[in-house]
Order: structure tokens, then C-alpha cells, then sequence
């Protein structure tokens, strides 16, 4: 991508009102080219195995298609949005647990997400993605672990030979820094 | 309520239930609180949105060969994916946030309490059994028997309060308790209180005769 990260965000948030508004196949192949692959990777460092991934990873990306006019760009980039749908389905089909959900807010009428709200959240969600990369590696290691590696802090402290104490104030240095990169 | 909580979800615990790896218990109480608390629910949208960052940022797994085609044909077969939506339904009427009367099958009427003695009640709610979750109804004044915990505990009150050596506690409040912590938990005179308790392991009582009560509480 040479178009840089400022761009691309507003373009998924395109590419779905596209297959909302005209179920535009060639806006699914890019959304697809870029999320299916990381989906994937997600479910499996979550611990499906190759074929399981892939079955799963097609659920999800059908699910974008169905549920494309459910998306609001206003709460949630298109990566927040895909994310959520793939943790569910790992929750769903690999862990085999229901997702108890918290209630929702009453957000009044249903109007149009207004383009500032879009925009300002649009802007947030790149603006944090770029903070991740910032941290020192071994801060971002441990979160993406966290995240990813469906790993419990006493595990990753047998997985690195780390004590807990270091795991857990290493977490908590990284969130530290995102917040204040938030600011 | 959202203004008087003062006890909140930590951070280890709302990055947790939005990477999807808390056992069902916990996310239930996870839920649950959110339901009663703007601040937690809006932390949990920023865990989302670095989910979502971490997910764009890393490498992506190779996909078999006709993994777009494949897709495409699910979608034309208009096979509904089997993905659980968090289903529809508006601000709660009842006294139970809407997740865990969703557990109980109903509002607090509805809760098939069992009476555990010394007139606190208890009903245990289904979920996977990694960690197990349950209604405590202690009555005005009273106290659940001083326990430690080998894991972690969950302790959100619905009504009324509660107090222990650590804090006091009153709805929409959540107390996270872990293996350090022996408490007595004592509701407070004005009110009954109920709680949602989610526990990774089975208690430990100090008496004797709590101890030889525990395998017919379960808990």
C-alpha cells in the first residue's frame, strides 16, 4: 500500500457501504485481500488449526457481506468491526462458549452517523494502530500475546521464563504509553 | 447509576473479554458490569479498537487457493453464518442488567434461589465450567463465612451493599479478589443484597463447618 494508513481506513469504511448499498464484488475481493489473510492468522495464533482457521475465517468475511449495513462508521473502524465479528466466531465454534453481551445503550432514534463522527473515529482507530507499532518490541510482544496467543499472564511467564510481576507491569507500561499517544 | 460506581473493571480484565479468552463466568460478570457502567463499556471500546489495530497489523496467514470463490459461493447459497449476534433488545426494564437475565431466564423473580443457611440464598447459573457463576442473596446484615480463593473471584452487586476488610461496595461496584485475599463479605443493614459472584475456582472456607458444607453449595 503506498496510499499510507490515513487513506486506507476511510476506504474500507467505502468498500462496505459499496457492498451495502450495490453488493459490490470487486469492494469484497479488497476487503477480502487484506482482512481474510489476518482473520486467519488471528484464529490460528488462537488455537484452530489450518483448515479450521480457513473454514471459520470464510464465516466471518461472509458475515461482513450479510451484516454490511449493521456497520457504523462512527463507533468502529472496519478493523474494530472484523475483529469483533472473528472474536466472536473463535469464542463460538474453537472455544464452544457462549459470548454473554452487555446490554445495549439507548441511543435514540436511529439517524445517519454524522460525517464528523466518522471521520474523528476514523482518525482515533488509525492513530492507535500507529501507536502500537511505535511500542519497543517487547511491549507489543506481550500485548499481542495477550491478545492473540490466547495466553493467560501465567502462561506467557512459562512461555518466556519471565515472573508474572515483569509481565504484568510490562502490560501495563504499554497501555501507559498508548493512552498518553492517545492524548 | 453509572455516576456511583466506584469499583471498576481492570484493565487485564476488559482486555481479556475482548480478545475473546475469558471463561464464560467471567465474561458474563464482565457483561453485566458494563451493562450498569459507561466508563468500563467505554474502555472496552478502546480494548476493541486495539484489537481490531493489532489484528490489521500483523502477518497474515496464507489462505487455500480458492478461498475468495469459496466465500462468494456462501454468500450466493445465503447460508445465514452461524455467528452469535448480541441480540437485540433495549435498555433493561427489569432489575437484572439484560446478559444475565438472559442466564436466568427471566427478571429476579424468576431466580430458583436455594438456601445455603444463615438465610443467604444462592442460585448457580449455567455456564461452561472452566469458571462457574451465581446469585448470592445475603440478607441486610448478615455475612458470607470468611473465605480465601485458589483463583480468581468476581464480585458485582446488583442491590443493596456490601462491605469487606478491603472496601465497601455498592451497585454496579465490582470487587476482584484473587488468591492474596481472605474476606468476610458483610451486606449492609439498610438492604438485602444481591450479588453476581464468578469464581475459576471452588472457594475455600476456613471453619470447619463451612468446609464440610462446601461440596453441597458447590461453590
Amino acid at each position: 500500500m503506498t496510499n499510507g494508513r490515513e487513506k486506507e481506513n476511510e476506504d474500507w469504511v467505502a468498500c462496505i457501504a459499496r457492498i451495502r448499498d450495490a453488493q459490490d464484488q470487486a469492494a469484497f475481493a479488497e476487503l477480502f485481500h487484506h482482512f481474510a489473510p489476518r482473520v486467519k492468522a488471528f484464529l490460528m495464533r488462537s488455537g484452530a488449526d489450518a483448515s479450521m482457521a480457513e473454514e471459520c475465517t470464510q464465516d466471518v468475511m461472509a458475515t461482513l457481506w450479510q451484516k454490511a449495513h449493521l456497520f457504523d462508521p462512527s463507533r468502529a473502524s472496519a478493523a474494530t468491526w472484523i475483529f469483533t465479528i472473528a472474536r466472536n466466531r473463535k469464542i463460538d465454534a474453537i472455544r464452544k462458549q457462549k459470548r454473554p453481551e452487555p446490554e445495549d445503550l439507548p441511543w435514540g432514534p436511529e439517524s445517519e452517523p454524522d460525517q464528523a463522527d466518522i471521520l474523528a473515529l476514523q482518525q482515533e482507530s488509525e492513530h492507535l494502530g500507529k501507536a502500537i507499532s511505535a511500542l519497543p518490541d517487547k511491549q507489543r510482544i506481550l500485548i499481542e500475546q495477550a491478545y492473540f496467543g490466547d495466553l493467560s499472564h501465567s502462561e506467557i511467564a512459562e512461555q518466556t521464563g519471565l515472573p508474572l510481576g515483569t509481565i504484568k507491569s510490562r502490560i501495563r507500561l504499554a497501555l501507559d504509553r498508548l493512552r498518553h499517544a492517545m492524548k | 447509576m453509572t455516576d456511583q460506581i466506584k469499583h471498576h473493571l481492570t484493565d487485564a480484565l476488559l482486555m481479556a473479554y475482548s480478545a475473546g479468552t475469558l471463561p464464560e463466568a467471567f465474561s458474563l460478570a464482565v457483561a453485566t458490569h458494563i451493562s450498569m457502567c459507561d466508563e468500563c463499556r467505554a474502555r472496552l471500546g478502546a480494548f476493541d479498537t486495539m484489537g481490531g489495530a493489532l489484528m490489521d497489523e500483523c502477518k497474515g496467514a496464507e489462505l487455500a487457493a480458492d478461498s475468495l470463490e469459496a466465500t462468494m459461493a456462501r454468500i450466493k447459497a445465503g447460508n445465514p453464518a452461524r455467528i452469535t449476534d448480541a441480540p437485540a433488545r433495549g435498555k433493561s426494564k427489569g432489575m437484572l442488567p439484560a446478559p444475565l437475565r438472559d442466564y436466568v431466564g427471566g427478571d429476579i423473580d424468576a431466580v430458583k434461589w436455594k438456601n445455603v443457611g444463615m438465610g443467604v440464598k444462592q442460585a448457580i447459573l449455567p455456564t461452561a465450567r472452566d469458571a462457574s457463576a451465581r446469585l448470592l442473596y445475603i440478607p441486610a446484615g448478615a455475612a458470607v463465612p470468611d473465605h480465601g480463593h485458589a483463583g480468581t473471584e468476581l464480585t458485582l452487586v446488583l442491590q443493596g451493599a456490601f462491605r469487606d476488610e478491603m472496601d465497601h461496595f455498592g451497585p454496579g461496584d465490582i470487587e476482584v479478589a484473587n488468591e492474596d485475599l481472605d474476606h468476610t463479605p458483610v451486606a449492609d443493614i439498610g438492604e438485602d443484597c444481591i450479588c453476581l459472584a464468578a469464581t475459576d475456582a471452588p472457594l475455600k472456607f476456613k471453619g470447619l463447618i463451612p468446609r464440610i458444607a462446601q461440596p453441597f453449595l458447590r461453590i
